[in-house]
C-alpha cells in the first residue's frame, strides 16, 4: 500500500473534474426545485444526455455539438415530466421514476452502435504560462471548459435567483402556486420553463461524463449519479454556493476512493466503491437532523400538485 | 354631488345552474366609501370579480370616468386605476415585505427605491411596515397592510376592500377605518364588502345591498338602523338559536400551564393557557386567526402531544394520551380545516364516519372494520342533521361546505360526547346551516356536556357561549360569565389586556 | 382551450378503463419505436404479446409467466403500500439481493447438511434480511425525517456491491474452479426451490405470491391497518386527527415491502436463478414499482399488471433471438407504459371540458 503515490494537486484538479457532471445536474435541479417541482427524473435525462451527447460528437466530430445536443435531449426527455405533471397533473414521484426508467431503457437504447467508441477530445484550457504553476496550475488552469461552464452555471443561478425579477417569480412560485396564480403569474409556464432549464442541465452533466470524464459510452453509466445530484440539492439547503461545495465534496469522496484503491489500500474494491453513495446517506442523515435550518429553505410548494381552480 | 367615478349597468352573470348576479346597477362616486352587503352567496363575490377583470359579464356594461370599461384580466382594471385587496391574502411567507410588494406591482422600482417608497407611504397612512421582514413572522393584521401598501403604491382611484375586518381585532379595525378615511378625503374611492352591519354604519355612506344575485336597495346606512339593513339582506326572519337556562355543574375539564413551543417555521406558541370547564358550559374562546387557535384545538385532540397534567378531565391526567384514547374518555374535538383535516376529501362519508367514530362506535373488531356499521352510523348523521348529499357513499369533497360542516359536527356529536372543542365551527357556511350548527351545540350543552368554541365570529360567540375568554398570542385571559362582558372589554380582551400572566 | 375540472366524486369507470388504454396506447407507442429500430411493428408486438401465449411453444412459455411473475407481484404488494401512504420505498431492488444473500447465506452455512428444516429457516432469513435493509431507510425517516426515496435508493448500490463482494469472497463456490458466484442451489436439494407439479412454473414462491395478493386484499378492505393507510397517502392531516401514528406506518411500510422483496429474492436465487453471483439481480425490485402503478396500487390489479409485465420480459427475450431486438427496448417499453398510465390516470379525477379562453372562473 503506497499512499505517497496520491498527489493532493492532482487529487484535487481531478476532483473538481469528479464533481462536474453532478454539479450541473444539481444546479438544475435546483432551479427546478425553487419553483416546487420534484423531478426524480434526473438520472433519466443525465443519461439520455449521456448518450445524444456522445451520439451527436462521434457523427460530427465536434464536441461542441455533442454537448448542444446533450442538453437538447436532456430538455426533450424533461418536456414528457413537464406535460405529465403540469398538464396531466400526475404524481410527480412516479412520474419522475418513470423518466428514469424510460431514459435508461431509450439511452441503452440509442447507445447499442456506439459502445466502445473514442469519442472527439474537448478542448482543454492550455495557457502556456499560467498552466504550468505548481499547485495552482492543475487545479485552477487547466481544466476542460465543462468545468468553468458548471462553475459559470452556478454563479449565474445565484445572481439569477436573488436579483432577478425572474428570479423572484420563480422563488414565489415555488413558495406557493395559489398566491402566484392569484397575482396573475404564469405558474406552469414558469415551472415548465425551470423544468426544461433542469432537463438540459442534467443532460449536460450526462455529457460532461460520456465526453470527458470517462470518456466513453456504457449502458447505464450515470451509475446514481443524477440520484446524489437530488441528494446534493437538499444538502445544499437549496442555496446555489452550497450546491458547489456538495458537489466538490462528493466528488472529492468518489476520487479519493479510486485512488486509494489504486493504492493498494487493503480494503476491498468492493466497500471502498460503496463509500460514495454511504457518505450520500451520512450527509442527508445530518442535514435532515439539523431540521431547523434546513426546512426554512425547502420551497413551501415543493412536490404538490396545481391546480388552477379559477 | 361629486362626479361618477364606476358606472355599473344591467350587470349579469350565470353558471350552470345558478344566476350569480341579475341585472345589477349601481353607481360609485369619486371620494365616496360605498358598502357592497349581503349574506354568502348572494352575488358580492361575482360582482366585484367582474369589475377587478377576472369574470367577463354575460350583459351588461362597466364604465370608469365616463369610458367604457371592459377588463379582459387584472392587469387591464388595475391598468385603469383599480386596485383590490382579496379576503384571502396572496402572500409568500418566506419572502420579505419588500419582495411580496415587488410581486404585486407590474414595474416595480428597484429594491432600495422600493424599500423607501414602502416605509414612507406606510408610516403615512398609518399602517407602518418593516420591508425586510418576513411576511411569514407577521399578524394576520400586518399581513392585510401589505396587500393595502401593494395596493396604494399604485395609486389607485377605487380600492376594492373584500371582507377586510375578518382578521382584525376592534382596536386594528379602527386603525382601519382611520386610513381608510384619510384615502376618501384624497379622493379616492372604496368599495367596501362586509356583512358586519355596524361596520358599515360607522363608516360607509352609501350602500348597495344584494340578496340572490338581485340588487335590493340602494341606500345610506347611516339612516337606517341595523335591523333594516339586516331584514333587506336576508328579506325574512332566520331562526335565531334560542339558548336555554343551564346551570353550570361541578368541573369537568382543567387545563392547567399548557405551554407548547411553536410547531413549524411560522407557527404560534402557546403559553401557560390554563382554564376551567364546568358541566353543561359553552366557552367561547374569541380571538383572530393565527393566535394560537389550530395548536390549542391539537393539543386538546391529541395530535400534539404535552405534559400529562396539563390536561386533566375529571382529575384524569390525559395530555400525553393519542386522539383515540382521549375519544375513549369522550373527549372530541372537530378542527377548523373541514376538507383535508376533519374529513378526507376524496373518501366517501362512510369512511369518514369510521375516521373517529372507530372507538365510540364500535367500528371495529380485533383489528377488522365493520363498514356496514360505520354506513348506518354515517346514515344517521346525515338524517339528524339534514345534510343534503345523495348518501353516505358520496365523497367528502363532493358536498358544499354548510352540509359538509353540518355533517363534520354532527358526527361528533352524535358520538355522546362529554367535552366537546370546536374551532370555527360556521366559517364559510351559509346562514341557515350556521343556525343549524349553533343549535346543536347549545342542545348538546343542555345535555349535560360541555363544548368550547373557538371562533373569530363575536356575533356567534355572543349568542351561545356562557363564558368567555380571549385567545392572544398564544396567552389566554381569563374566562368571564358572558352576561358580563361588553363589546368594548371583550375588545380589549383580544387586543392582549388583562391575559392571564 | 381544454379545461380540467375536478369531479365531485372519484370516476369508477375510467379506474379499470385507465390501464387498458394504457397498454392499447403503449403498443401503439412501442410499435412506433420497434418501427424507429427497423423492425416490423406488427410482428414485433405479436411475438410480445400473444407468442408467448398462444403459439406452439406457449406450453414452455406459459409457466414462464408465473416464474418471471411471481417475484414481481409479491415486491409489488409490499411497495403499494407504502405508495398508498404516500411512502416510497425505491430500494425494493438492494432488499431483494439482501434477501438472497440472507437466504443463500443460511443454505450455505450448513452444506451438505440435508433436512427439512432448512428451507423454512432460508425462507424466515430472507424475509429478515430483506426487513432489516428496509429497516435501514425506516429508521433514519422516523427519527431524523431523512428522505427516504434517496436514503432506499443508495441501499440498492451499496446492496450490489455487497452482492458482489459476497460473489467473489465470503460466497464463493470453493468448488466453482475459481469463477464468481456462489454454489448452485438448485443442486442442493434441501435448499432448492423447486416447482411444485413439474413443468406448471409454479414453485413456492408463486403460491406465497397469491397468498400475498390475498393479504392484501384483506389489509385494506377490511383491517384498521388499511384504513390508516389509504387515509395517510390521501390526506395526512386527517390521518394524524384520527389518530395514525405515522412512524408506526412507516415501520410498518417498509418493514413489510421490505420482507417481501427479500422473500422474493430468496425464491429466486432458491429456484429459477440458483445462485448468487454479480448479475443476479436484473431490475425486478424496479420493474415491481411499474407493476404496482400500472396495478392502480390495488392487489388484484398487481396480480394481473405483475403477469403483464412478465409477459413482455418473456416476449422481449423472444424478440431479442428471433427479431434482434435490444433488451434495452423493453425496458423503454415499460417506462412508456408507466407514462401512459400516468397520464390516463388524470381522467379518474378530473373531466376535460371545453372553456372559453376569456372566461376565468
Amino acid at each position: 500500500m503506497d499512499l505517497s503515490a496520491i498527489s493532493p494537486t492532482l487529487l484535487v484538479a481531478s476532483l473538481m473534474v469528479a464533481a462536474t457532471p453532478i454539479l450541473l445536474a444539481a444546479i438544475g435541479e435546483l432551479v427546478v426545485e425553487k419553483s416546487g417541482v420534484l423531478n426524480l427524473g434526473v438520472e433519466g435525462m443525465m443519461i439520455m444526455g449521456a448518450i445524444s451527447g456522445f451520439a451527436a460528437a462521434v457523427l460530427t466530430g465536434s464536441p461542441m455539438v455533442g454537448f448542444l445536443c446533450a442538453a437538447l435531449g436532456g430538455a426533450a426527455l424533461s418536456m414528457i415530466f413537464a406535460i405529465l405533471t403540469q398538464y396531466f397533473l400526475s404524481n410527480q414521484v412516479a412520474t419522475g421514476l418513470a423518466l428514469t426508467l424510460f431514459g435508461l431503457g431509450l439511452s441503452a437504447m440509442l447507445g447499442q452502435s456506439y459502445v466502445g467508441i473514442k469519442p472527439p477530445v474537448s478542448a482543454k484550457l492550455e495557457l502556456s504560462l499560467i498552466s504550468d504553476i505548481p499547485v495552482m496550475g492543475p487545479i485552477l488552469f487547466s481544466h476542460d471548459f465543462t468545468v468553468y461552464a458548471a462553475l459559470a452555471l452556478v454563479a449565474g443561478v445565484w445572481w439569477f435567483l436573488k436579483y432577478t425579477r425572474g428570479g423572484l417569480i420563480l422563488r414565489a412560485v415555488g413558495e406557493s402556486h395559489d398566491a402566484a396564480h392569484a397575482l396573475g403569474y404564469k405558474v406552469v409556464r414558469v415551472r415548465i420553463l425551470a423544468i426544461m432549464f433542469g432537463g438540459a442541465c442534467a443532460g449536460l452533466g450526462g455529457a460532461a461524463l460520456s465526453l470527458v470524464r470517462v470518456p466513453q459510452w456504457t449502458e447505464g453509466m450515470t451509475a446514481g449519479s443524477g440520484w446524489i445530484a437530488l441528494a446534493i440539492v437538499v444538502f445544499a439547503s437549496w442555496k446555489p454556493a452550497r450546491v458547489l461545495l456538495g458537489a466538490y465534496l462528493f466528488g472529492g469522496v468518489a476520487v479519493l476512493q479510486l485512488n486509494l484503491q489504486a493504492a493498494g489500500v487493503s480494503i476491498p474494491v468492493e466497500y471502498l466503491s460503496m463509500s460514495p453513495y454511504l457518505i450520500t446517506i451520512i450527509v442527508l442523515v445530518v442535514m435532515s437532523a439539523n431540521r431547523s435550518k434546513s426546512a426554512l429553505n425547502a420551497p413551501a410548494a415543493l412536490g404538490r400538485v396545481f391546480h388552477a381552480s379559477r | 354631488m361629486s362626479k361618477t367615478l364606476l358606472h355599473l349597468n344591467g350587470l349579469t352573470k350565470t353558471y350552470p345552474g345558478v344566476i350569480a348576479n341579475d341585472d345589477v346597477s349601481f353607481d360609485i362616486a369619486a371620494g365616496e366609501i360605498h358598502a357592497l352587503l349581503g349574506e354568502n352567496g348572494a352575488g358580492k363575490s361575482t360582482l366585484v370579480k367582474m369589475i377587478y377583470g377576472l369574470v367577463r359579464p354575460d350583459h351588461g356594461t362597466m364604465q370608469m370616468e365616463g369610458v367604457s370599461f371592459v377588463p379582459a384580466e387584472p392587469r387591464a382594471a388595475r391598468a385603469v386605476g383599480v386596485a383590490m385587496v382579496f379576503q384571502h391574502f396572496s402572500l409568500f411567507e418566506a419572502l420579505s415585505v419588500a419582495e411580496n410588494i415587488a410581486l404585486g406591482m407590474e414595474n416595480p422600482p428597484k429594491a432600495n427605491a422600493l424599500s423607501a417608497r414602502i416605509t414612507e407611504v406606510s408610516q403615512s397612512y398609518g399602517l407602518p411596515l418593516d420591508p425586510e421582514r418576513l411576511v411569514g413572522d407577521l399578524s394576520a393584521g400586518e399581513r392585510q397592510r401589505v396587500e393595502i401598501i401593494r395596493c396604494l403604491l399604485q395609486e389607485p382611484k377605487l380600492l376594492i376592500m373584500d371582507e377586510p375586518t375578518s382578521v382584525l381585532t376592534p382596536q386594528e379595525v379602527t386603525t382601519l377605518f382611520t386610513t381608510l378615511r384619510k384615502l376618501k378625503d384624497e379622493g379616492t374611492s372604496i368599495l367596501y364588502i362586509s356583512h358586519k352591519l355596524e361596520e358599515i354604519r360607522a363608516l360607509c355612506e352609501t350602500a348597495t345591498i344584494l340578496r340572490g344575485g338581485k340588487k335590493v336597495a340602494t341606500c345610506d346606512p347611516r339612516e337606517k338602523s341595523a335591523r333594516d339593513l339586516a331584514e333587506m339582506m336576508v328579506g325574512g326572519k332566520l331562526n335565531l338559536a334560542e339558548s336555554k337556562e343551564t346551570t353550570l355543574g361541578e368541573v369537568v375539564l382543567e387545563i392547567s400551564d399548557l405551554s407548547l413551543p411553536p410547531q413549524s417555521a411560522f407557527g404560534t406558541s402557546l403559553r401557560n393557557i390554563s382554564l376551567r370547564l364546568h358541566r353543561g358550559e359553552i366557552l367561547g374562546i374569541g380571538g383572530v386567526a393565527g393566535n394560537g387557535q389550530d395548536e390549542l384545538l391539537a393539543c386538546m385532540s391529541g395530535e400534539v402531544s404535552t405534559t400529562a397534567e396539563a390536561i386533566q378531565l375529571n382529575g384524569l391526567s390525559l395530555g400525553h394520551m393519542s386522539p383515540n384514547e382521549r375519544r375513549t374518555l369522550g373527549v372530541l374535538a372537530a378542527p377548523e380545516e373541514r376538507l383535508g383535516h376533519a374529513a378526507a376529501p376524496d373518501m366517501s362519508l362512510t369512511e369518514n364516519a369510521m375516521l373517529t367514530a372507530m372507538t365510540r362506535k364500535s367500528l371495529s373488531k380485533s383489528g377488522f372494520l365493520d363498514w356496514p356499521r360505520a354506513k348506518d352510523f354515517a346514515e344517521q348523521v346525515i338524517k339528524k342533521f339534514d345534510v343534503r348529499t345523495p348518501g353516505p357513499q358520496s365523497a367528502a369533497r363532493s358536498l358544499s361546505g354548510g352540509n359538509l360542516q353540518k355533517f363534520v359536527i354532527g358526527r361528533e356529536v352524535l358520538q355522546d360526547p362529554s367535552v366537546l372543542i370546536v374551532n370555527q365551527p360556521t366559517w364559510g357556511v351559509d346562514a341557515a346551516a350556521a343556525a343549524d350548527i349553533r343549535q346543536a351545540l347549545l342542545d348538546l350543552a343542555a345535555k349535560g356536556a360541555s363544548v368550547i368554541v373557538i371562533s373569530q365570529d363575536l356575533d356567534e360567540l355572543m349568542e351561545i357561549s356562557t363564558s368567555f375568554a380571549a385567545l392572544n398570542a398564544g396567552r389566554l385571559s381569563a374566562a368571564r360569565p358572558m352576561a358580563e362582558l361588553s363589546l368594548d372589554e371583550i375588545g380589549l380582551l383580544l387586543g392582549g389586556a388583562d391575559a392571564a400572566a | 382551450m381544454l379545461r380540467l375540472e375536478k369531479r365531485p366524486n372519484p370516476s369508477k369507470i375510467w379506474g379499470y378503463l385507465a390501464p387498458v388504454l394504457a397498454v392499447i396506447a403503449t403498443m401503439i407507442g412501442g410499435g412506433v419505436m420497434f418501427a424507429l429500430l427497423g423492425k416490423d411493428p406488427f410482428e414485433a408486438i405479436r411475438i410480445i404479446f400473444y407468442d408467448p401465449l398462444f403459439s406452439e411453444f406457449a406450453w414452455y412459455y406459459r409457466p414462464q409467466l408465473l416464474i418471471k411473475g411471481a417475484p414481481l407481484i409479491l415486491i409489488a404488494i409490499g411497495l403499494s403500500m407504502g405508495f398508498r401512504a404516500g411512502i416510497w420505498n425505491i430500494g425494493a431492488e438492494g432488499q431483494y439481493i439482501i434477501g438472497a444473500i440472507c437466504g443463500a447465506g443460511a443454505a450455505l452455512a450448513v452444506y451438505p447438511l440435508e433436512s427439512a428444516l432448512i428451507f423454512p429457516v432460508m425462507i424466515l432469513c430472507g424475509a429478515i434480511g430483506g426487513f432489516a435493509w428496509a429497516m435501514i431507510p425506516a429508521i433514519l425517516k422516523t427519527k431524523f425525517g431523512t428522505n427516504e426515496i434517496l436514503v432506499s435508493l443508495m441501499l440498492v448500490y451499496v446492496a450490489e456491491q455487497l452482492l458482489a463482494s459476497m460473489s467473489l469472497g465470503l460466497m464463493k463456490n470453493p468448488e466453482g474452479f475459481g469463477f464468481p458466484g456462489s454454489r448452485n442451489l438448485q443442486h442442493y436439494a434441501s435448499a432448492h426451490n423447486a416447482e411444485l407439479w413439474v413443468g406448471s412454473g409454479i414453485h413456492l414462491g408463486v403460491v406465497f405470491a397469491l397468498i400475498a395478493v390475498i393479504f392484501g386484499y384483506i389489509m385494506l378492505a377490511r383491517h384498521q391497518m388499511g384504513f390508516h393507510i389509504r387515509l395517510m397517502g390521501e390526506s395526512p392531516k386527517a390521518a394524524r386527527f384520527a389518530g395514525v401514528n405515522p412512524n408506526k406506518l412507516v415501520i410498518y411500510c417498509l418493514g413489510f415491502s421490505g420482507a417481501l422483496a427479500g422473500l422474493a429474492g430468496m425464491f429466486e436465487v432458491a429456484g429459477p436463478s440458483g445462485q448468487i453471483s454479480i448479475d443476479f439481480n436484473v431490475g425486478y425490485g424496479f420493474t415491481a414499482i411499474i407493476v404496482a402503478f400500472l396495478g392502480r396500487l390495488n392487489p388484484f390489479g398487481i396480480m394481473l399488471a405483475g403477469l403483464l409485465m412478465a409477459l413482455t420480459y418473456i416476449g422481449g427475450e423472444i424478440a431479442q433471438s428471433s427479431l434482434g431486438l435490444p433488451s434495452a427496448a423493453i425496458q423503454a417499453f415499460q417506462g412508456m407504459l408507466l407514462f401512459f398510465l400516468l397520464a390516463l390516470d388524470m381522467l379518474t379525477n378530473f373531466k376535460i371540458k371545453l372553456a372559453n379562453a376569456e372566461v376565468r372562473t
